[in-house]
C-alpha cells in the first residue's frame, strides 16, 4: 500500500488504497463479532481524540477503534470558548507535539484545520469532520456498508439527499463513490445543492422522483435547524413534503433499494422513522457498526505507514 | 548635492517611451536629461548598463499599520518596505484605529510621513465617520487638511442612499468617493470566490456577481448625482464591462486593480493557504484574464499595491477565521514586470500605471521625469531575477500571496528627493 501519512479527505486517495482499507475492515468486522476484540498492534502508541466540535457517536467509535488495537486513548474536547479565549489552533498543536501524540484525531467546525494541524504536528493526523470540506472516515464506513450488502463498490446508482451544500459527508462520499466508478444523484432543493459541485459521474436533480430512479442506496444527509433561520429552506414541514425520505418516496427507488444516514437523524425532517427504524431496509444500525471496524483499519495503517 | 545617472534608459515625460542616455539631479530636483551631460564637478555618478530609471513609483493604495496595529507594522517599517520596491508617494487608506476621519489625522499621517523622509503619504479620509457607513465625514474640512479621496477602506458603503449621498456632497469639492466594490450582503461571511473550488475546499463562497452588482448600482449613483466614483482593485471582467462602458459614456468613473488580481487566480489557494485570502478573494483565471485585458486596453487607470499588512497570528488560523489581506509594497514592480516580460504590456505601459496614471488621479506632482520636478526616481534592473520569500520581505509584513514567486526584475535604488533611500 502506497505510505499514508495522514488521512485528511478521501481526495487524497486511490481506489487501491481504498480497497485495501475496506478489506482490512472487513477482517475487523469479523474479528468484532466474533468476540475476540482485543488486539494489540497500536501497543504503547498514543491516540488524541481532538474534538472542537461535539460528537459523541464519531468520537466513541475513534475511541472504541483504538483501544480494541491496544493504543493509549486520551479525549480532548477543546471548547469553542478556550479558542476564543487566544488559544490558537497551533498553540493547540505545540501541547500536542509536547505529548508525543502518534495519531491524531481532529474534528473542527473549520474546513481546512485538519490540514493546518498536519502541517505543525509530529502525529499522524486523520481528519473526524472538517467545516463543510470532507468526513473521511464516514465515506469509508458508508462504502464498507454498501460493498457488504450489495457484494460491490462499483457500479451502483447511490443517491445522496438534503443539505448538499453543508456537508462534509456528501463531499467525501461523492468522491469516494466516484473514484470507485458508481453513479451519484445528488438531490436536494437548489438552496442546498450548489450546482458547481457536479464532476464525472455526478447527476443533480431537484426532484426526488426523477432523482431516485434507479437508485440501490438512498441516502439522507441530516439538515441542519439553522438551515431553517437563516433562510435557506422556508420551514422543515415544507423540506419533509419534497425532499424528506419517506415510504412513498423511496417507492421510487429500485425495489431493492437501501437507505444510509450519517446520523444523528433528524426523525421527521429529512427521514421518516417507518423508514429509519425499518430493518429490512434501513442499513443505519449496521453504519455504526462499520464505523469501529473502518476507523481500526485506518489506525493500523496509518500506524504503520510511519513506522515504515 | 549633484547626481550624474549614466548608460541608463529612463521613461520620457509622456510615459510612453523608453530613452537611452542620462539624467542629471541637482539639490533634489531632476536638472536635466538627454545624451551627454558632460561631467559636472562633484556629481556623484550612478552607471547601471540595462538598467531602467523610473519615476518612483506612485502607490494609489496601501492600509498601514500604523496608528492602531503597530503589532502588523509600523509607518517607519512600511516605509522601509516601500522604499525597497521603489515607491516613493503612498496613498494611505483610512482604516488605521483610530480611522482618518478628523482634519488633524489627516496632518498627523501626512506628518509621520515626511518624518520616515523615506515616502510621502497621502491619505485618504474615511467617506463616513469611524467608517461605520451611517454618516458623511467632514468632507470639505478633511480635503482642506490633505486628503486627497474619499473611502471606507476595506469596507463597501453599503447603502444605495448613503453612497448617493456621499458623491453628490463631494462632487461639489471636486472629490472622489473611492469604493470597495462588493455587495455586502452577498459578500457576508465569505472566505472565496464562490465556484467549484470553493465548494469542493468547503469554503464560504462569495460570488464575483458581488462585485458586478456593486460597481453596476455605483455607476448609476455616479450618473444620478454626476459625482466621481473609483472603484479600488476591480477583479471580474463583468465590472470591467460596465466600467468602460461607464467611461464611454462619458462618466467620472476610475478604477484601479492590484498585482494579486492579474498575477494569480483562485488555485493560489492550494491547500489552505490563508496568505492568499484576500479581499476581494482570488478569482477564477478568466477574471484574471480580464483584469490583463483590461490593464492593457486602458480600462483600469492604475495598478495599486493593495497592501494589508497581517501578522502571523492573524493568518495562521482556519482559512474561513484568517484576516484577509496581502502585502504588496515590496512586490508592487516585481510582479507588474512579469506582465512585461510575458509580452502582455509594454514596459511604459507598465511603469504608467504605476507611476504617471496613479499621480495623475491623485492630483500631485510626481510620477513623471520632467526638468524641474523633485527626484523621486526608482532605478531597476528588468532581469534581475530574485524570488520572493515571506520571512525575508523588507518591512515588517511579511503576508505575501507571492510567496515562492519568482520574479525579474529587482529595485537597484530609489532616490526620495534626489536622496538616496534605498540601494
Amino acid at each position: 500500500m502506497a505510505s499514508l501519512k495522514h488521512l485528511l479527505g478521501i481526495g487524497g486517495l486511490n481506489p487501491v488504497t481504498v480497497t485495501n482499507l475496506l478489506d482490512l475492515a472487513e477482517s475487523y468486522v469479523l474479528l468484532n463479532r466474533s468476540g475476540k476484540t482485543q488486539r494489540d498492534s497500536l501497543r504503547g502508541r498514543t491516540l488524541i481524540n481532538l474534538f472542537f466540535e461535539d460528537s459523541t457517536r464519531t468520537r466513541t467509535s475513534f475511541e472504541l477503534a483504538g483501544r480494541r488495537l491496544g493504543a493509549d486513548v486520551v479525549n480532548m474536547s477543546v471548547s469553542t470558548s478556550s479558542v476564543t479565549k487566544g488559544e490558537t489552533l497551533l498553540d493547540t498543536a505545540a501541547t500536542l507535539n509536547a505529548m508525543n501524540c502518534d495519531l491524531l484525531v481532529v474534528r473542527h467546525n473549520r474546513s481546512g484545520a485538519p490540514a493546518l494541524l498536519a502541517e505543525k504536528v509530529s502525529a499522524a493526523v486523520i481528519n473526524a469532520g472538517d467545516g463543510t470540506h470532507e468526513h473521511p472516515t464516514q465515506a469509508l464506513l458508508d462504502a464498507l456498508t454498501m460493498r457488504r450488502h450489495k457484494g460491490r463498490i462499483s457500479g451502483l446508482t447511490v443517491a445522496i439527499c438534503g443539505d448538499i451544500a453543508h456537508s462534509r459527508v456528501a463531499r467525501s462520499n461523492i468522491l469516494l463513490l466516484t473514484m470507485m466508478g458508481n453513479f451519484v444523484r445528488l438531490i436536494g432543493p437548489p438552496t442546498l445543492l450548489p450546482g458547481n459541485i457536479g464532476i464525472n459521474g455526478v447527476e443533480i436533480f431537484h426532484s426526488m422522483e426523477e432523482g431516485l430512479k434507479g437508485a440501490d442506496i438512498v441516502m439522507a444527509l441530516r439538515l441542519q435547524k439553522e438551515r431553517m433561520s437563516s433562510g435557506l429552506v422556508p420551514s422543515s414541514r415544507e423540506f419533509f413534503t419534497y425532499y424528506g425520505l419517506d415510504r412513498r418516496k423511496l417507492a421510487y427507488a429500485k425495489p431493492d433499494a437501501l437507505v444510509m444516514h450519517p446520523g444523528p437523524m433528524n426523525r421527521g425532517v429529512e427521514i421518516d422513522s417507518d423508514i429509519a427504524d425499518d430493518d429490512a431496509r434501513s442499513l443505519i444500525k449496521e453504519q455504526v457498526e462499520m464505523g469501529v471496524a473502518v476507523r481500526m483499519a485506518v489506525l493500523d495503517t496509518l500506524a504503520r505507514s510511519s513506522e515504515a | 548635492m549633484t547626481i550624474l545617472f549614466r548608460k541608463i534608459s529612463y521613461l520620457d515625460e509622456t510615459a510612453q517611451n523608453l530613452i537611452e542616455g542620462e539624467l542629471l539631479v541637482r539639490d533634489g530636483f531632476i536638472a536635466d536629461f538627454g545624451q551627454n551631460l558632460g561631467r559636472p564637478d562633484g556629481a556623484e555618478i550612478i552607471e547601471a548598463e540595462g538598467a531602467v530609471l523610473s519615476p518612483g513609483l506612485v502607490d494609489m493604495r496601501a492600509s498601514l499599520g500604523e496608528p492602531g496595529f503597530e503589532y502588523r507594522e509600523t509607518i517607519a517599517s512600511a516605509a522601509q518596505a516601500a522604499a525597497a520596491g521603489g515607491i516613493t508617494s503612498i496613498a494611505v487608506l483610512p482604516d488605521s484605529q483610530p480611522p482618518i476621519d478628523d482634519p488633524a489625522l489627516v496632518h498627523l499621517v501626512i506628518a509621520r510621513g515626511a518624518d520616515t523622509g523615506l515616502v510621502d503619504l497621502l491619505p485618504y479620509a474615511a467617506a463616513t465617520r469611524g467608517l461605520k457607513g451611517e454618516e458623511l465625514a467632514e468632507y470639505g474640512l478633511l480635503r482642506a487638511a490633505g486628503a486627497v479621496a474619499f473611502t471606507d477602506g476595506g469596507k463597501a458603503i453599503a447603502s444605495s442612499r448613503l453612497m448617493r449621498l456621499a458623491l453628490s456632497y463631494a462632487s461639489g469639492f471636486g472629490a472622489r468617493i473611492v469604493q470597495h466594490p462588493e455587495d455586502t450582503e452577498l459578500a457576508k461571511g465569505g472566505a472565496a470566490t464562490a465556484g467549484a473550488r470553493a465548494t469542493w475546499m468547503g469554503l464560504p463562497g462569495i460570488p464575483a456577481a458581488a462585485e458586478t452588482i456593486c460597481v453596476a448600482r455605483d455607476i448609476r449613483l455616479a450618473e444620478l448625482t454626476g459625482g466621481a466614483v473609483h472603484f479600488a482593485h476591480v477583479t471580474t471582467g463583468e465590472a470591467l464591462e460596465l466600467i468602460c462602458r461607464a467611461k464611454e459614456k462619458g462618466l467620472r468613473v476610475t478604477c484601479d486593480t492590484a498585482p494579486p488580481y492579474f498575477d494569480l487566480n483562485e488555485t493560489a489557494i492550494g491547500d489552505y493557504r490563508t496568505y492568499t485570502k484576500l479581499s476581494p478573494p482570488l478569482r477564477a483565471e478568466e477574471d484574471r484574464q480580464a483584469v490583463l485585458a483590461a490593464l492593457k486596453d486602458g480600462t483600469i487607470d492604475a495598478i495599486a499595491s493593495d497592501h494589508q499588512p497581517r501578522d502571523a497570528d492573524d493568518k495562521r488560523l482556519p482559512f474561513a477565521d484568517a484576516a484577509p489581506g496581502g502585502a504588496g509594497l515590496a512586490t508592487l514592480l516585481g510582479v507588474t514586470l512579469a506582465q512585461v516580460h510575458n509580452g502582455a504590456l509594454t514596459m511604459p505601459q507598465a511603469l504608467a500605471l504605476l507611476t504617471k496614471k496613479p499621480a495623475e488621479w491623485l492630483g500631485i506632482e510626481a510620477g513623471v521625469i520632467a526638468k524641474g520636478r523633485k527626484a523621486d526616481l526608482c532605478l531597476f534592473h528588468p532581469e534581475r531575477s530574485w524570488v520572493v520569500q515571506a520571512g525575508k520581505l523588507p518591512g515588517k509584513a511579511q503576508n505575501t500571496p507571492f510567496d515562492g514567486r519568482a520574479l525579474e526584475g529587482a529595485v537597484l535604488g530609489t532616490w526620495k528627493a534626489g536622496k538616496r533611500v534605498y540601494g
